[in-house]
């Protein structure tokens, strides 16, 4: 139990939500008789929820600085109808539809953010006034039809690393990725541990970090193999490389930037943000532009995916990727949420609801225990934080990006009576 | 009266504890009826602590020790259970609807009801006689949003008279008020006490608690350590202020001699409107002056428009600009953002350190830096490294008291975080920093460390303006002072020829020197 806590707790902590997201697996992998972690269903498991990943990834950005956007599954139908048709009727080639359903988000998000940042009308009103225009605008421009894609913008949504190389039984590229993280996770850990000596910080001891390094690294190397050894003409998806891409670069602009900073700082206290030279609007009018971008890559990676651009296309996505964000471990009041919470939060759900797919379960049943698996996340947190302990999601997935340095245990100096304040600003 | 009469509550040898931390250990507090018993302490000394656990906040079971009400050992299981003994707290943070009427707040969670239906004639006749005895003339149907903090403060103790109450907890009830609000106040707890009915008071304000005060237990570090009786036992400032830090305060101000340069900044007949009401002026065409290593002083009652007039200064971040021109080192300059006034060499301390100078989720490095984050940034990607080294180097330069800079600020004492907000704004290497109410809400120990930190920063030879209700502190800390009323500066005087007096005179009085 010490063993475990060593490894769990201290600055190893953020472990503890993939260990949600393993044991879940784990127990589908035994209820399915193994359906779960064969190489067809992890695949398709990422190829199926690349595009409510890539959401929650800008969601969690919209709610950390105290916002919320419900037009994403709308701007992902409006984009992929213009671009589906813009490709068929003016023969653009796919990177040119890619771009302009690129523009066409960053356009979207101008206009919403516009109204959130420059005019003051809270995001919940001009998202669903966005959700409404949006919808109605794909369906008026693509006349309620379907329209498809041509082949070679598929790929985005349903296209797999190429074979190349000799023929080792395995996908090359693959497994290249997969050593390459393998190799980055390892190298971040000697990292951390170098840094944090230097600064005089808690540093974990040695074996501690060498069974994380071994566990996560099994973890990697496994998922490598299984999407090594597809069908044949299956490998990693490229939706999934987008996504890591995006994961990677938003974690990092999230964490370690200035922009980053103050999109906390705006959704933590804006007054006091301002008040620091933050210039809060201009963050605003960012975070709710990015969201539009991404909702419109979302959009074309959907689209690419059924082969063709509908005018049902996205509904109901803002409400899976606000869930995802919520058990990450991100705060309705902002401030609060990482990056990576939110997309192994995502993962959380989609395990869930591949699972029960896989167990037969039926479209209305999966949805009540969703519905309730949401609440129990969310509430099992809350309740931690108003026993005083420290927030599970929060905890877990804090590490990932903010404050990497070892919390330290309480003091005497700390006032009690402020511990129940800040929970409840923080829940 | 005091010592004579019975004793109406006990707490016993009360231990409270929280995850890792003994919030108080084996106090002990008695208070007789028609008493006004004051609690002083430093921050985080565990005088709230002690307060929630009396009202219930903090329910029976949760803490060890008895409550002895009346004669009766209680157990109370939440607020409504204390309530209905007749034991209301008002806590510091006030606890009104902003958008509700004075009947409505007053009878808020107590409606007289008539067939299940709200009985509002009723609730308006008991307010209309609820206001009268608190001294507060208001239509009942005002919404609260509309009154001072001065009124609002008085609405709670109608709202607490309402429930029967006999004994009233007061946690820093003058802390947001003005001094005539304040007096007010204190006249009127005075008035309930002839009425029989008790106070507990919490302030730091020590002249008040010296001003009405029966009896004052002194608690440190969760010890009860004494209790005074103020008439019997001729108790001062001074005294109290030993008890509270366990040894004599030889001086409330750090030694400091001051060298003022030349005047490096100068504001100029500034005028600026509010921000809602165009046609109401909040400052009047003021001008005064800054010298490089100069303390200067700004007094006002509270609503004179010393916040206001700091804060358009300070990248016009109130109000609506009208007129008027800020010279710095002899140029003039324009600073219409908060980052140009921080890019210039401004800096401004906020009055209201919760929710406009911290982000409460932020860890203390974060906070320090916050600022200032291009400093420890290449190409706007923050080097955590740096910004772990700069937090340590003001925790330990200030003496932060906290075990680590990866703590929350929301963690610590009020003398701590002002600390904290003090980095943030030194790591922004100001010229002139403009501190607001720098020591509100803090206790006498950690008051002396930050007056000694603002004359470092004047002996550094920044231009520091102090804003402060407290005029000992401003007589104590400035070089010079200038007074405000109505938005108007109205004078200035030198440290050797204000006082108390004199400064009250041109805060009052009508603009005879503008």
């Amino acid at each position: 139990m010490n063993a475990l806590k060593q490894l769990f707790g201290g600055n190893t902590r953020q472990f503890g939500m993939v260990f949600a997201l393993i044991a879940l697996i784990v127990i589908f992998q035994i209820a399915t008789g193994g359906l779960t972690l064969t190489p067809d269903n992890v695949i398709n498991l990422f190829n199926g929820n690349a595009y409510v990943l890539i959401l929650a990834i800008g969601m969690v950005l919209v709610i950390i600085a105290g916002h919320i956007d419900l037009s994403v599954g709308s701007i992902a139908a409006f984009v992929g109808i213009v671009v589906a048709m813009t490709m068929r009727d003016w023969g653009l080639p796919w990177y040119a539809g890619i771009l302009v359903g690129l523009l066409l988000g960053a356009l979207i998000g101008a206009w919403q953010g516009f109204w959130v940042a420059y005019v003051g009308i809270p995001a919940f009103i001009v998202t669903l006034a966005g959700m409404l225009i949006f919808r109605g605008a794909n369906q008026f421009v693509g006349k309620s039809n379907t329209v498809p894609v041509p082949k070679d913008f598929q790929y985005i949504g349903a296209g797999y690393l190429p074979e190349i190389g000799p023929d080792t039984g395995y996908n090359n590229l693959t497994l290249l990725i997969g050593l390459i993280v393998v190799a980055a996770i390892i190298w971040g850990e000697i990292r951390s541990r170098r840094n944090n000596a230097a600064l005089g910080a808690e540093v974990s001891p040695l074996w501690v970090s060498v069974l994380k390094l071994v566990l996560l690294s099994a973890a990697v190397l496994y998922a490598t193999y299984l999407f090594a050894t597809g069908r044949p003409g299956t490998s990693f998806p490229v939706p999934g490389l987008i996504l890591g891409v995006l994961v990677l670069i938003y974690g990092f602009i999230s964490s370690k930037t200035i922009v980053g900073r103050h999109v906390y700082a705006v959704g933590g206290n804006r007054h006091a943000a301002e008040l620091s030279g933050v210039q809060s609007k201009k963050v605003n009018f960012l975070v709710m532009m990015n969201m539009a971008v991404l909702a419109g890559l979302a959009g074309m990676i959907f689209v690419g995916r059924s082969n063709a651009s509908g005018p049902f296309d996205g509904v109901g996505w803002e409400l899976d990727a606000i869930a995802a964000v919520f058990i990450g471990g991100a705060a309705v009041s902002g401030g609060v949420g990482t990056v990576v919470g939110s997309v192994i939060g995502g993962l959380v759900v989609a395990v869930l609801n591949n699972g029960l797919q896989l167990l037969g379960v039926g479209a209305d049943l999966t949805q009540i225990i969703k519905g309730l698996f949401l609440l129990a996340a969310v509430a099992f947190d809350v309740y931690n934080k108003s026993q005083g302990k420290p927030s599970i999601t929060g905890l877990l997935t804090r590490n990932f990006g903010r404050g990497k340095n070892a919390p330290v245990e309480q003091t005497s100096e700390v006032v009690p009576n402020t511990t129940k304040e800040t929970i409840s600003t923080e829940a | 009266m005091a010592p004579s009469s019975p004793v109406i509550l006990e707490m016993r040898s009360i231990t409270k504890e929280f995850p890792g931390v003994k919030a108080l250990s084996n106090v002990s507090l008695a208070v007789r009826a028609g008493e006004i018993h004051a609690i002083c302490g430093e921050n985080g000394a565990g005088k709230s602590t002690l307060m929630k656990v009396l009202s219930g906040v903090y329910p029976y079971g949760t803490y060890s020790g008895d409550i002895v009400y009346q004669g009766q050992v209680c157990e109370f299981k939440d607020i409504r259970a204390s309530e209905h003994a007749g034991i209301v707290i008002i806590h510091q943070e006030l606890a009104l609807i902003p958008e509700l009427s004075i009947t409505e707040n007053i009878f808020l969670g107590n409606e007289p009801t008539r067939f299940g239906v709200i009985d509002w004639n009723r609730a308006r006749r008991a307010s209309i006689e609820l206001l009268a005895r608190v001294g507060l003339r208001e239509n009942p149907d005002t919404p609260v949003k509309e009154l001072g903090v001065g009124k609002q403060q008085l609405i709670e103790i109608a709202k607490a008279l309402n429930k029967s109450v006999k004994l009233l907890i007061l946690d820093e009830p003058t802390a947001a008020l003005n001094e005539s609000d304040s007096q007010h106040l204190l006249d009127l707890i005075r008035g309930l006490k002839a009425k029989g009915i008790s106070s507990i008071m919490i302030s730091h304000k020590l002249n008040e608690i010296e001003q009405v005060a029966d009896s004052i237990t002194i608690i440190r570090d969760g010890k009860s350590i004494e209790t005074l009786d103020v008439k019997a036992d001729g108790v001062d400032e001074d005294r109290i202020i030993k008890g509270m830090v366990g040894r004599t305060l030889e001086s409330r101000f750090p030694d400091h001699v001051s060298n003022p340069g030349e005047v490096f900044f100068e504001v100029k007949n500034w005028t600026v409107a509010h921000p809602t009401v165009p046609d109401r002026l909040v400052c009047k065409n003021s001008s005064f002056n800054v010298r490089r290593g100069e303390i200067v002083g700004f007094a006002g009652l509270m609503g004179a428009g010393r916040t206001e007039l700091a804060r358009s200064i300070f990248g016009r971040s109130y109000g609506n600009f009208v007129s008027g021109q800020i010279v710095k080192d002899g140029k003039e300059i324009t600073l219409k953002t908060v980052q140009q006034a921080i890019s210039h060499g401004l800096g401004y301390v906020t009055e209201d350190r919760k929710s406009l100078g911290l982000n409460l989720l932020d860890d203390i490095k974060a906070t320090t830096v916050s600022a200032a984050l291009s400093k420890i940034s290449n190409n706007s990607v923050v080097d955590n490294n740096k910004e772990f080294n700069v937090a340590e180097q003001y925790r330990k330069q200030l003496r932060t008291k906290t075990p680590s800079v990866n703590e929350g600020v929301a963690k610590l004492s009020g003398g701590n975080q002002q600390k904290v907000v003090l980095a943030k704004w030194m790591f922004t290497d100001p010229d002139l920093l403009i501190l607001d109410e720098p020591t509100r809400g803090i206790d006498v120990g950690a008051k002396y460390e930050i007056y000694g930190i603002i004359q470092q920063l004047a002996n550094q030879g920044k231009g520091v303006i102090v804003i402060s209700s407290e005029l000992p502190e401003l007589l104590g800390l400035s070089d010079r002072i200038y007074t405000i009323f109505e938005g108007s500066i109205t004078g200035v005087l030198n440290k050797d020829e204000a006082s108390q007096e004199s400064l009250m005179k041109l805060m009052t009085a009508a603009k005879r020197a503008a």
